[in-house]
Order: structure tokens, then sequence, then C-alpha cells
């Protein structure tokens, strides 16, 4: 998937994959795409509650060998 | 859309019981919430420019995990708080919880408010100098007047 933005939350743990997922969003455009790669597997549920009440779009989840990626996409 | 609020009343100045006001707030900070804390009583010792001093101790503390079982009267030896305190530490480093001091930082870039119980700073005579500057005083009447109006009100 192509996305604009990345950045690796690996070995962060709660609350700061969403934290930083927000600060990283702050400074892109709506409509562009963040990738983010995280090994806390509760932002699994996170991300996606991060989502729905901020109103950006989750566009997919992944896992592979214990890092979870993420697609989210600026509203 | 209406912005969500939340108030928490953090009461308490351990380790461990730091987190959750400051977890909280900085999370719903990131939600879009509009946040206020106020610390009260023990929970002043959070808004302090050094948070090294705040510490976590395992006496009166039976939930706490040890790695070895530990009778209170061992507990209760000199040197005992910091020891727990510096493993806690570590264990928190290890598994990439950050530190206080960063989701209080993290807490107030996201404009989460900071509101010291002024009454608190009286009875313990406390040297306001000694606390971090972008925080207000006030009162239980200063605290209510926002926590009336919010969505979750947490006492910690």
């Amino acid at each position: 998937m192509n996305f604009d933005k990345e950045f690796d939350a690996s070995g962060m743990s709660c609350p700061l994959p969403i934290l930083k997922t927000k600060k990283a969003l702050v400074d892109m455009a709506s409509g562009q795409v963040l990738k983010v790669v995280s090994t806390d597997s509760g932002s699994v549920k996170d991300m996606q509650a991060f989502a729905d009440q901020t109103g950006n779009s989750l566009l997919s989840t992944d896992e592979a060998n214990g890092k979870y990626t993420f697609y989210m996409k600026k509203k | 859309m209406t912005t969500k609020k939340m108030a928490i009343i953090a009461t308490k100045g351990t380790l461990d019981m730091a987190y959750p006001p400051f977890i909280l707030a900085s999370t719903a900070a990131a939600l879009g919430y509009e946040v206020q804390v106020f610390f009260t009583f023990y929970g002043l010792q959070l808004l302090r420019k050094d948070l090294s001093t705040v510490m976590i101790s395992p006496l009166a503390n039976p939930a706490m995990p040890m790695p070895v079982p530990m009778p209170v009267m061992v507990q209760m030896l000199p040197g005992m708080e910091s020891m727990a305190t510096m493993m806690m530490k570590q264990k928190l480093k290890k598994h990439g919880v950050a530190s206080l001091q960063e989701l209080r930082d993290l807490c107030l870039e996201a404009e989460v408010k900071f509101v010291a119980c002024q009454m608190t700073v009286d009875l313990f005579e406390f040297d306001k100098s000694e606390f971090i500057d972008n925080i207000e005083y006030g009162g239980a009447a200063t605290f209510l007047g926002f926590a009336g109006d919010t969505d979750i009100c947490l006492f910690v």
C-alpha cells in the first residue's frame, strides 16, 4: 500500500503508539496515509479505537512475526 | 461535533499511581478531548520539576508483584523503597512504557490543563518554584466549574 509518511513504534507500550500516531498526523494533509509499525499487541484495538474516535480511517491492520502494521488515512 | 471533555482528580504521589492520570490525560487529548487534571494532596508531587523523588514502596502494597516473596519485616528495611523504585523503573523501561516525565511533557504539549490545589500548597507549605511553570492554581470550585460539564470525570 502506498503511504506518505511512516514511523516505527516498535518496543513502545501503551499509550505511546497512539500518542505518536496523533503527533505524526498533525502535519499531514487530509487524505494522506500514515504507516505505523508496532510491537504492542494492545495497539490493534487501540488504533481502531483511535480511528473511530478521531474520524481518521484505519485502512488496514496486518500482523507478521509479532509486528503489527497499520495504515491510517487522515480525515 | 462538540468537543468531549474529561476531568481527572490526581490524589496520589507514588510512581505506580502517577501513571493512570498521565496516561489517560495524554491519550484523551490525542483523541481530541479537552482535558483538565486537578492535582491535590499527594498528587501535587507529580507537578514537581524534578520527578526523581516519585517512588514506589512494596510496604502496604501486597498486590505488587515481587521477583521473590518478601516478608513485610524485610520490606521495611532501609533502602528497600529505593530498590523497589529502581526495579520498577527498569521494568517500565524494558517494556517500552514511557517515563512519567515523558508522559507529562506529552500532556502539556497536547494542551492538557494542569491545576494545582492551592489549599494543599498552603497546607504542606510547598514552594511554588519547585513546580513546573505551565500550571494554574485553584480550589474545589475551580475544578467543579470544569468537571460539571465533562463527559468523563475520574478520581485517581
